[in-house]
C-alpha cells in the first residue's frame, strides 16, 4: 500500500481526520509551552545530541560496558541479531518457565519483531496493558502513534468495542468508566502472569540498570507481580552516565505530550529476592543503519513522537497511511533502511518543512534525511509519475523564448481550461487543489509598462 | 560466530569519527523550591497536604486496609506486611516515605530500602508519600547527584497518580496503578 492511497482512506471520514490533525496539534502546543518553562532548553537539546553522537561513535564498547554492569547485577543477557533470534529467545524464556500467558507494556521493539502473533501462533495468550495498546490489540490493529496508540479511534468506537470485550454498558461513552472497566480486566491478568515483557527507554553503560517510563504504571504492575520481567531493548538505547539521565528525562516527557516527566520512571538494577530479570539486546537493522553515514543519526532517537505531532502530513493522514511499525517522520527515514521497496513512498510522505528537525529533542535533521532518502530511491527505483513534467518544465525555463511563450500560453490556458481537466480520476494533483486566477499579463509586461511611473 | 560477536563485529567494522562525551553544566532553577515542588504536583495531579491535614483526611476516610512504611505515621497501619505482593491486591492505602523530591516536576525518588515490595506504590489504591522540605532538590540534574553512585535494585521516580489519556484524550486518573497521590509535605 501506498501512502497516498492510505491517506486517502483515512480523510475519507471528514470529522474525524479533522479531530485528528487538530488534537496532534494541540499536543504540540502543550510541547511548545513546556518546553519554553525551561530557559536552557536548547542547551539540553544540543547535549542530548552530542551524548548520543558519542554512544553512535563508541556503541561497541558501551554496549560491552552495560552487558558486563548487567551480568555482575545479576540480569541475564541475550543479544539478538535480527527479529526472528529476538522471538525466539522470548519463546524459549517462557517455555523454560512453563508460561502460557503474559502481561506486556508498551515496547515498539516488540511491535518491530512482531512479537505477538508469533508467541499467539505457540498457543501464548498476550495481553498488551497500556489502555491504548489494549484497545488496538482488541481491535487486531498495530498502534497508530507510538505514544497514543489508540488516537485514531474516537470514544464512541471505544465504548462498542468494551461492550462487546468487557461487557461494559451499551453506549456508555464516559472516558472515566470506559478506563475503569479496563483497569479491572487487566488487574486480574496482572496478578495471573508469571512473566512480563516490557520495552526499555533508556540503558546505561555504567551501571547496567534500565529505564522503564510510563504514566499509567502498567509496566511496573507487570514486572513486580510477575516471577520473570523480559526487557526488550535496541541497541541504540544505551546512553553512557547515570547523569545523562538528568538530561533525557527532562525532554522526554516534555516532548511528548508537554508533561515535566512521566509519572513513573522506574530504574532496573538487578531482580527482587527470588525473581528474574532478562534482557534481550536486539540489532535488526540497526548496524547497517549506523554504517550509513548519511542517515545514522536517525538512531538517536528517544521515541517521543514529537516529530509526529508536529508533522502536517502524519496529522492529515493518521499513522496507519505509513505502514510501518514507526509512522510519521522519524518513521519515514528509519524504514527504508530496513526495506527500501517496501517503504519507497515514506521519504515522500513530507513537505520537507523541516517541523519534525525543529522540535525534535535530540536534534536529528529528520527532514534533510527524508530529502537524502529521496535521492536513494530515485537512483534505485528511478523517478515516477512526475518524471516526464519535471523534463518538460527544465527545457521550458532553459530558453527564454520557450519561457516568454508557454507563460503567455497558460495564462489564456487557465481562463478556458475546462473544469474536467482538472478534477478528473486521472489527475491526482487536481484532488482538494484549485488552479490559481491566471493574471492579465505577464510580470515582465507589468515592469516595461510601469518602470517610468 | 555468536549474534554477539556478530553484533559487536560489525560495529568495530564501521568508520566512526570520534565524538566527545559532553559535561553537563550545573543548570540551576529560579524561585523558591516549596512553590514550585507543589505547583508542580498539583499540575501532575497530585495533592500536597501538610501534617494535621493529613491527619484530618485520613480520619475522614474508613480505610480497612493500610499499610505504612513510615516510622512518624507507623500508627495508621491496620495490617503488617504479606510476604507475597499479590496479597497487596485489595490494599487502600499505603504510606512510604521518599528520599527527596524534585522541585521542577514533582518526581519523588524512592529506591528498595523504602519499598518492602516493588508493586506497593502501584497495587495500592490511593498513595500517600512523606517527605520532607529540607529533602527537595532544584532539578533531575541535581536529583541524579544526590542519587549518586547509590547502589539499588530499583529505584523509582513518582510524580503523581497513575493516570492515561488514551480514550480520545480525555485525562483519566487511576489507569492501572494508585488512583490517587497524596504527598504529606513536613
Amino acid at each position: 500500500m501506498s501512502h497516498p492511497k492510505a491517506a486517502t482512506e483515512f480523510l475519507k471520514d471528514q470529522a474525524n481526520s479533522q479531530w485528528h490533525d487538530e488534537t496532534l496539534w494541540m499536543i504540540r502546543d502543550k510541547r511548545d509551552a513546556s518546553s519554553k518553562s525551561i530557559p536552557e532548553w536548547e542547551e539540553l537539546r544540543n547535549l542530548a545530541s552530542e551524548i548520543k553522537d558519542n554512544v553512535l561513535s563508541n556503541l561497541d564498547k558501551y554496549l560491552e560496558q552495560f552487558e558486563a554492569q548487567a551480568l555482575k547485577n545479576g540480569i541475564k543477557v541475550h543479544w539478538a541479531k535480527d527479529a526472528k533470534e529476538h522471538n525466539e529467545i522470548v519463546l524459549t524464556i517462557l517455555q523454560e518457565k512453563n508460561c502460557e500467558a503474559i502481561v506486556k507494556s508498551k515496547s515498539i521493539l516488540t511491535e518491530e519483531c512482531h512479537l505477538n502473533p508469533y508467541l499467539e501462533k505457540q498457543g501464548i495468550e498476550v495481553v498488551d496493558t497500556d489502555l491504548g495498546e489494549r484497545i488496538v490489540q482488541f481491535l487486531h490493529q498495530p498502534p497508530s502513534h507510538i505514544v497514543m496508540p489508540a488516537i485514531h479511534l474516537k470514544k464512541r468506537d471505544i465504548s462498542a468495542l468494551f461492550h462487546e470485550k468487557l461487557q461494559t454498558e451499551k453506549g456508555n461513552e464516559d472516558p472515566t468508566y470506559l478506563t475503569n472497566a479496563a483497569r479491572l480486566h487487566l488487574r486480574e491478568k496482572f496478578l495471573g502472569a508469571k512473566v512480563a515483557i516490557t520495552g526499555v527507554n533508556f540503558g546505561i553503560a555504567e551501571t547496567g540498570e534500565f529505564l522503564v517510563c510510563t504514566n499509567e504504571g502498567n509496566a511496573d504492575m507487570g514486572v513486580h507481580l510477575a516471577d520473570t520481567h523480559i526487557a526488550c531493548m535496541g541497541i541504540e538505547k544505551i546512553i553512557p552516565r547515570r547523569k545523562d539521565l538528568g538530561v533525557f528525562l527532562r525532554i522526554l516527557a516534555r516532548s511528548a505530550t508537554g508533561q515535566p516527566i512521566t509519572n513513573y520512571s522506574s530504574h532496573f538494577r538487578s531482580p527482587a529476592k527470588g525473581k528474574e530479570i532478562h534482557l534481550v539486546l536486539v540489532d535488526n537493522g540497526r548496524t547497517r543503519q549506523l554504517a550509513r553515514e548519511k542517515f545514522k543519526n536517525s538512531l538517536k532517537c528517544i521515541r517521543c513522537g514529537a516529530c509526529m505531532n508536529t508533522c502536517p502530513i502524519y496529522r492529515r493522514s493518521g499513522g496507519f497511511s505509513y505502514g510501518s511499525t514507526v509512522p510519521g517522520p522519524i518513521g519515514s527515514i528509519l524504514s527504508p533502511g530496513l526495506d527500501m521497496k517496501k517503504y519507497s513512498t515514506l521519504p515522500f510522505a513530507s513537505t520537507l518543512c523541516g517541523s519534525c528537525s525543529d522540535v525534535c529533542p535530540v536534534k536529528i535533521n529528520i527532514h534533510e534525511q527524508l530529502y537524502e532518502w529521496r535521492q536513494e530511491i530515485t537512483k534505485h527505483h528511478g523517478a515516477v509519475g512526475k518524471g516526464l513534467s519535471m523534463k518538460l518544465a527544465s527545457g521550458i525555463f532553459k530558453s527564454p523564448l520557450a519561457y516568454q511563450f508557454s507563460g503567455s500560453l497558460m495564462r489564456k490556458v487557465i481562463k478556458s481550461l475546462p473544469k474536467s481537466v482538472i478534477y478528473n480520476p486521472l489527475n491526482i494533483w487536481g484532488k482538494s487543489r484549485d488552479l490559481p486566477k491566471a493574471p492579465k499579463e505577464s510580470f515582465q509586461d507589468w515592469y516595461k509598462r510601469n518602470r517610468h511611473e | 560466530m555468536s549474534s554477539r560477536e556478530e553484533i559487536l563485529n560489525s560495529i568495530r567494522g564501521i568508520q566512526k569519527e570520534n565524538k566527545a562525551l559532553p559535561d553537563i553544566p550545573n543548570f540551576q532553577l529560579e524561585g523558591d523550591l516549596v512553590a514550585l515542588f507543589k505547583s508542580a504536583i498539583q499540575a501532575n495531579k497530585g495533592e500536597i497536604l501538610g501534617k494535621k491535614e493529613f491527619e484530618n483526611w485520613i480520619a475522614s476516610t474508613n480505610f480497612q486496609h493500610i499499610i505504612s512504611c513510615s516510622e512518624a505515621f507507623h500508627t495508621y497501619a491496620t495490617q503488617e506486611l504479606p510476604d507475597d505482593a499479590h496479597q497487596l491486591d485489595h490494599l487502600e492505602l499505603a504510606i512510604l516515605e521518599v528520599q527527596f523530591g524534585v522541585a521542577e516536576n514533582g518526581a519523588m525518588w524512592l529506591d528498595d530500602s523504602q519499598l518492602p515490595h516493588r508493586a506497593l506504590p502501584f497495587i495500592t489504591e490511593h498513595l500517600v508519600l512523606i517527605l520532607s522540605e529540607e529533602n527537595l532538590v532544584s532539578n533531575m540534574h541535581q536529583a541524579y547527584d544526590r542519587i549518586g553512585s547509590d547502589h539499588s535494585g530499583f529505584g523509582l521516580f513518582i510524580a503523581g497518580p497513575s493516570k492515561t489519556a488514551d480514550i480520545e484524550q480525555s485525562l483519566v486518573i487511576g489507569a492501572h496503578g494508585a488512583k490517587s497521590l497524596r504527598v504529606v509535605l513536613l
